[in-house]
């Protein structure tokens, strides 16, 4: 059962004698509210989830000449749910490593919630950390896992069961509880790795692609249940994921990471509306690079007047970097518009409530720009905005909308 | 045959053969199995069955007795006129030993290969170079190594008692250990459950006693029970360096009654059968009990 499908209905007399008395009993309590006391409970973490800081963090690998981590600096307030997004080593990894004490750093520093943690070993962070790989102690039970850090840390048996249930039941796996994990499927393991990770009431929770080696459906659900306790919980959560749709989905904000650095850090929307380098712009969703002519704050592309974003290039053939929703499709003869280009329909992908068009942009003026390749352009619409019959071959006019762009 | 049956037996895959044709193939396979099985068998039992015969069946006078066994059973072979003694220090310093070689072998290898599972994957290789060395590396020419040093530490550090013979036991059952050791830490993801043991708060001995040893503690036992097998069944090392232990005694009580010294042997050798069928029960057990609940 997941959190969600709970009546959180309990009395608040016991939400409190559970925030205020740690060792509070559950007896008396109905079935029911014991998920609204357990949250009580985790609602308490939220003043021990810390902001973090890390400065001018450097990483370098043994044996390697490029820096894993080149002056890293990232801020996260508390209960706060940040994703560091990037390809395949951007140092995204290794970022989260070095926040929880698993990697040495060669410099700067690392700060929780004002302390700082950058010799402290990894035991000592109180912070829990979910892996990629299954990391559930294979000779345990799914609840002697999620007792484990509260073993470690002296909780008596009967008190650490109480809570390892109700993390359990959190995750909605209360009746898997003396399973092993070879019993339990991919997704019912990363489970019960959050809840063993959540059980410790860490000061920050640690997600490493925890979802990567699951299966499309099970990657969804558990992707929205964990941004559904860590609200509930309130902790502070650094996510590191290669899958752009998973960080726009949970984050708070994300980092794009490049290089061993956060080239762009920001609110989903605003990470992809309003991207700060082109690399974030390419990384994030699709974008057309069409010439135009820039004075660094506005651009000319196919005749259209563009507003630029902040960080534009000025010159005369730049690059400016369109989304395809800011493109404009009509047929020729359709239109009386001197703004736009003459393209030719290559492909069409409808895709529901949208279709993309591939084009190809018939003159070839723009060969040159484009290192002798005739250029291409993807437009995509809303699918009733799509002229009526139009077919591959079809001559069209391509015309970006005046949205703030990127030239580079 | 008319040519629908042709066509049949033309787009007929080889395995689709008459029943009677696939009977006859199984019958000829199932007899050539039991051909290689009894040779097989034979060839394991006839020397312990010949040796079992000869501790029932005097050599010189061809009477059958169980005095041997009961000599050994009952600790006093004056009856055949052999005397034990030296048996029972034998014994009991190569049961000695066993624990000693047990105890030092996994103090030095399963930290060791733990930490270096973990932190190295170069300095994996390497010991495991090391460690397969004793093997290479015939007993007579490790004792011509082991020959000056052991002098050196009967004369000046310890004394000639057979249970500094451990020190060499670990060397030669460094092969076998490793090897079971490495098979356990292959099969876990050790990396990940001492991270995520670390991140939860626990300290090393913590990771180690609490997450790692019972992961890896089929091997433990698989390494232990192989370097028993190994230390009672060694004599070249012991009788060139002069020490005691069951086979040299067994030796020594060959030249005097060399019934109760066969089946002795035969008693060693069936002590490390019952190890090692233990080892494959427990095993089965646990393996069991984890995916049955």
């Amino acid at each position: 059962m997941s959190l969600a499908e709970h009546n959180v209905t309990a009395p608040k007399a016991d939400e409190d004698a559970f925030k205020n008395d740690p060792t509070a009993s559950l007896d008396g309590i109905r079935p029911k509210d014991v998920t609204a006391a357990a949250k009580a409970l985790l609602k308490d973490s939220t003043t021990r989830g810390g902001g973090i800081q890390m400065q001018d963090v450097v990483k370098i690998y043994p044996g390697a000449t490029k820096r894993a981590l080149d002056d890293f600096n990232l801020d996260i307030k508390p209960g706060e749910m940040v994703v560091l997004l990037g390809g395949s080593g951007c140092g995204k990894s290794t970022a989260l490593r070095s926040l929880a004490g698993l990697e040495d750093i060669q410099g700067g520093r690392i700060l929780v919630g004002g302390q700082d943690v950058t010799g402290v070993p990894v035991n000592k962070r109180e912070m829990a950390m979910v892996f990629q790989a299954y990391s559930l102690f294979p000779h345990m039970t799914a609840v002697e896992n999620v007792e484990f850090g509260l073993e470690v840390r002296g909780v008596g048996r009967d008190e650490r069961r109480k809570i390892a249930m109700e993390q359990l039941e959190l995750v909605g796996l209360a009746d898997q509880a003396t399973k092993y994990t070879q019993q339990m499927s991919g997704g019912q393991q990363q489970r019960v790795a959050l809840a063993r990770a959540l059980a410790i009431k860490p000061r920050v929770l640690l997600l490493d692609e925890p979802l990567s080696a699951l299966d499309a459906k099970v990657r969804v659900q558990l992707r929205d249940e964990i941004r559904r306790i860590q609200l509930n919980t309130g902790t502070t959560t650094v996510f590191v994921t290669h899958d752009q749709e998973e960080a726009l989905a949970v984050a708070d904000r994300i980092g794009v990471m490049n290089h061993g650095r956060i080239e762009q850090i920001a609110a989903p929307q605003n990470l992809y509306q309003r991207p700060a380098t082109e690399y974030v712009a390419t990384f994030i969703g699709l974008t057309n690079r069409l010439p135009g002519v820039s004075n660094g704050e506005e651009a000319v592309v196919f005749g259209q007047r563009v507003p630029l974003l902040p960080n534009s290039k000025k010159g005369d053939l730049v690059a400016v970097l369109v989304r395809p929703e800011n493109l404009t499709l009509k047929r020729t003869g359709e239109t009386d518009s001197k703004v736009g280009e003459h393209a030719r329909v290559e492909v069409i992908h409808f895709l529901g409530a949208v279709a993309r068009v591939d084009c190809e942009i018939s003159t070839g003026e723009y060969q040159h720009w484009n290192k002798g390749e005739q250029l291409k352009v993807t437009v995509q619409l809303p699918a009733n905005e799509l002229p009526a019959g139009l077919a591959v071959g079809d001559d069209v006019v391509v015309a970006p909308r005046p949205v703030a762009a990127l030239a580079c | 045959m008319n040519a629908t049956a042709e066509s049949r037996e033309s787009i007929e895959p080889t395995g689709t053969r008459p029943p009677q044709l696939r009977a006859a193939r199984v019958r000829r396979q199932s007899v050539i199995k039991f051909v290689i099985l009894f040779v097989t068998l034979a060839f394991l039992f006839v020397p312990l069955i010949s040796m079992l015969v000869f501790t029932l069946r005097h050599p010189l006078s061809g009477r059958w007795s169980l005095a041997p066994w009961v000599a050994i059973f009952t600790g006093n072979g004056e009856s055949l006129g052999a005397d034990l003694t030296v048996l029972w220090q034998g014994l009991g310093a190569s049961l000695a030993l066993c624990a000693v070689t047990v105890v030092l072998m996994l103090l030095l290898m399963v930290p060791t290969m733990v930490i270096v599972h973990i932190r190295s994957k170069a300095l994996e290789r390497a010991i495991e170079w090391v460690a397969t060395l004793p093997l290479t590396i015939p007993a007579i020419v490790l004792v011509v190594g082991l020959g000056p040093i052991y002098r050196w530490l009967s004369s000046s550090l310890l004394n000639t008692n057979p249970i500094w013979l451990c020190f060499a036991y670990v060397v030669l059952v460094m092969p076998f250990a490793f090897r079971a050791i490495a098979v356990g830490l292959n099969s876990i993801d050790v990396k990940t459950l001492v991270e995520a043991s670390r991140s939860l708060g626990a300290s090393w001995p913590k990771v180690f006693f609490r997450v790692i040893i019972p992961n890896l503690w089929q091997s433990i036992l698989s390494a232990s029970f192989i370097s028993i097998a190994v230390v009672l069944g060694e004599y070249t090392v012991a009788s060139l360096l002069g020490r005691m232990n069951l086979q040299v005694a067994l030796y020594q009580l060959g030249q005097s009654n060399s019934q109760i010294s066969t089946a002795m042997s035969l008693l060693a050798l069936l002590f490390g059968v019952v190890l090692l069928v233990a080892l494959d029960l427990i095993s089965e057990r646990v393996a069991k009990s984890k995916e049955g609940k």
